[in-house]
């Protein structure tokens, strides 16, 4: 029942009240619920003629994805600098669609992603570029996705460790890169990487859970860095880190869950990043994926299974399929009116996944028609569960051969 | 991003440079088939194709300097670039004000970007200078009052060189701007925290300020999301302080039915019963009516998390009439 589809007459009653004290918070606010609102009436029309309304473009988005894999058109140079991060959005998208590209492409990924494995460790945004923990995080990911031997030995762990060690801080802290600023997303990258290739080792995380508690906010959310508003994107860093350090009861979860509930849009139905600020299709993942994440914990600490994850997984289908979709061309986007992305299509659908599956426990709830159903993800390292295990147990297998000393 | 376009008319490639004929231009090594290639104008393959074999061959020079300039202007976010300059700067002993002015140059046409914020703070780093942070930041905000980089950065400085002292006007304006501004109402508790501190008499300073904001509009979450926060520092907790827990019943009873009035007081009652100090408004019951009142009508898009949280109250209710009985029997 908590999970039906809302009618537009639901959704049309939960514009903002701006109480008559205008400010440039709530206009915004006003103008994104109008046009939302139009898109949602539309998407009622057009659905009493067609049922099994609304439809994901499956094909549509895999075609373009598969282009994206190869060439990409020149609006996209200012991301030459995250081509690592291309090639793990494009593979993960694929995943979730499951239609991923032919052997001999991934062999090409492959050696791509080698080109961009730094002699000093780590992986740059692309060839010669230095290492970068987001890029390497990128890289790392697709490698896991890919998951033959080929992919995962073209991983160099012992030089991987050492870059580890020198983007770390005293604190526990990470910077992104050597010389590098540093926040949180540095905290998540480096414990991501080192618990998928099994360079972990307590000494590398020391103290870093007790830097990353200190960015959770009175809000309840985490921050980039302490002192600092919540965010969405921090809030998913934050937890996930703490969940793979297995240090959750360090921060205030039940304050971490009230304000990501608070998150999800009553009218449009996907989440904001931030108090006050605009709904955004990005943040369906990393503010969706924090549910699933919260829900292990809870059950954990109250020794009662929560099984399912606590917010409204229909409304957050309804706003990335019938909102974000960018049809006939393919892919999603931020919100109506944005052009689409690479990025915004891997997160919308990452998100997409969470919703439908939930914690993963029982049945998935899938808007539209059954077809619509995505692949799940592991909401730790958002790569599908069965490829994160995979390559933690071929890196547990198969500790990094130590490096010929010529 | 700034035009890449074959448009600069006055733009000479670095292949037709004389002063580098010297170099043999790197391209960009992409192995034998085509994965996630940019369509790059040729400005930018000509640009980074020397970027390349400066790197490689670790030149430092002034012309390197001057090349890593076009290189950034192509792509604002290439962090091996920035990183290079900094190396540059450092080797050639460069003048780090001119660099400053860079900078800000940088930063007005991409305010929303990682490296140029970074650069800065390592630039006012080595200065020991932050006497323009306040301003450049300020203007950020001006344009953009939620940027977060520019608030990090302004936070760095404030922090790291003790610049309070004008913050809570600021902070003020901003509020009185936008009173939904959550990035501002963050500042301010960024400001109490690290150097007014929470003294009682600043509690309640807090307390009164957040209350008129919310008499003002009852539906900010900023507003009560930072009265939350100060209570966190209230001795008496979050039930104790009654200032605040009749402005809210005032509110209630005046049939008010904003969402983040009823959570407030399901945490007033939470935190009443975890202190075994419930009375006839604060107690498992109210807290049960509140979150199916929220469930079901003024929050209904949080309703799984309504009701959960009703669950769990709805255990303490039952302890709290088992309490009841034990008592009327213990009477007779
Ligand atoms: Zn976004």
């Amino acid at each position: 029942m908590e999970n039906r589809i809302r009618c537009y007459e639901e959704i049309s009653s939960e514009t903002f009240d701006t109480e008559n004290v205008v400010t440039d918070s709530s206009s915004d606010q006003v103008d994104v619920e109008a046009v939302i609102l139009k898109i949602f009436k539309q998407f009622e029309k057009s659905a009493e003629i067609e049922p099994e309304f609304p439809v994901i473009r499956k094909r549509v988005h895999c075609q373009l994805l598969k282009d994206y894999l190869r060439t990409l058109p020149q609006k996209y140079e200012c991301l030459d600098a995250s081509r690592t991060w291309i090639v793990y959005w494009v593979l993960h998208s694929l995943s979730l669609l499951n239609d991923m590209p032919d052997a001999e492409t991934l062999s090409d990924v492959v050696k791509f992603l080698t080109l961009c494995q730094h002699d000093d460790g780590g992986y740059g945004g692309g060839p010669g570029q230095y290492p970068h923990l987001g890029t390497t995080y990128a890289a790392v990911n697709a490698l896991s996705i890919i998951g033959t031997e080929e992919a995962y030995n073209s991983l160099d762990r012992s030089s991987l460790q050492k870059f580890l060690w020198t983007v770390r801080d005293v604190d526990g802290s990470f910077a992104l890169h050597k010389g590098g600023e540093q926040d949180i997303r540095g905290a998540y990258c480096a414990v991501s990487i080192a618990k998928i290739t099994n360079t972990y080792t307590d000494a590398l995380f020391d103290k870093t859970a007790e830097w990353i508690v200190s960015c959770q906010t009175y809000e309840g959310g985490f921050a980039g860095c302490p002192g600092m508003e919540a965010h969405g994107g921090y809030a998913f860093c934050g937890i996930a880190s703490l969940a793979l350090l297995n240090k959750t009861h360090l921060c205030d979860v039940d304050a971490l869950l009230r304000w990501c509930v608070n998150r999800q849009m009553r009218l449009e139905g996907g989440f904001q990043g931030r108090t006050n600020k605009l709904v955004d299709g990005c943040y369906s993942f990393w503010l969706g994926a924090a549910f699933p994440i919260i829900s292990a914990i809870l059950s954990q600490e109250n020794k009662e299974l929560l099984e399912t994850v606590l917010f409204n997984q229909g409304a957050l289908q309804e706003y990335v399929i019938i909102c974000c979709q960018a049809l006939p061309g393919g892919g999603f986007i931020d919100k109506p009116g944005k052009h689409r992305d690479v990025y915004h299509t891997c997160y919308a659908l990452s998100g997409l996944s969470v919703a439908q599956h939930g914690t993963g426990a029982g049945d998935p709830f899938i808007v539209g028609r059954p077809s619509n159903e995505l692949n799940r993800i592991h909401p730790l390292y958002n790569v599908a569960p069965h490829l994160a295990y995979n390559a933690v147990h071929y890196f547990i297998r198969h500790p990094p051969p130590v490096k010929d000393k010529n | 991003m700034s035009d890449s376009g074959d448009s600069d008319v006055a733009w000479t490639y670095y292949k037709d440079r004389p002063e580098w004929n010297d170099v043999t231009p790197v391209p960009e090594d992409e192995g034998p088939n085509l994965v996630v290639v940019i369509a790059h104008s040729e400005k930018f393959v000509d640009v980074y194709d020397y970027f390349r074999a400066v790197l490689q061959n670790n030149e430092k020079s002034e012309r390197a300097l001057h090349l890593t300039k076009d290189a950034v202007e192509l792509n604002p976010a290439n962090y091996t670039v920035w990183q290079y300059r900094r190396d540059l700067l450092k080797a050639l002993g460069t003048d780090l004000r001119s660099e400053l002015d860079y900078v800000e140059l940088v930063i007005k046409n991409s305010p929303k970007n990682y490296q140029v914020w970074h650069h800065r703070r390592v630039l006012v780093e080595w200065l020991q200078d932050p006497s323009q942070e306040l301003e450049l930041t300020g203007d950020a905000l001006m344009q953009d009052p939620k940027n977060y980089h520019a608030w990090q950065h302004r936070q760095w400085a404030i922090k790291t060189f003790g610049l309070y002292e004008k913050e809570m006007d600021f902070v003020d304006n901003l509020i009185t701007d936008d009173v939904r501004n959550n990035s501002a109402w963050n500042q301010r508790y960024f400001i109490v925290n690290n150097h007014l501190g929470w003294s009682d008499l600043n509690v309640q300073r807090e307390i009164c300020y957040t209350l008129e904001k919310i008499k003002f509009i009852k539906n900010n979450e900023s507003a009560w999301n930072y009265l939350k926060g100060v209570l966190i520092h209230d001795k008496r907790g979050l039930s104790g302080n009654a200032v605040v827990t009749s402005f809210c019943e005032e509110l209630y009873k005046n049939k008010c039915r904003s969402p983040y009035l009823l959570a407030f007081i399901i945490d007033i009652c939470d935190e009443a019963i975890k202190k075994g100090e419930t009375n006839c408004l604060h107690n498992a019951t109210r807290a049960v009516e509140l979150c199916q009142a929220l469930a079901t009508k003024y929050d209904k898009i949080r309703s799984k998390y309504w009701n959960y949280m009703c669950e769990k109250f709805k255990k303490a209710q039952q302890e709290e009439e088992n309490n009841k009985e034990k008592a009327a029997n213990m009477d007779e």
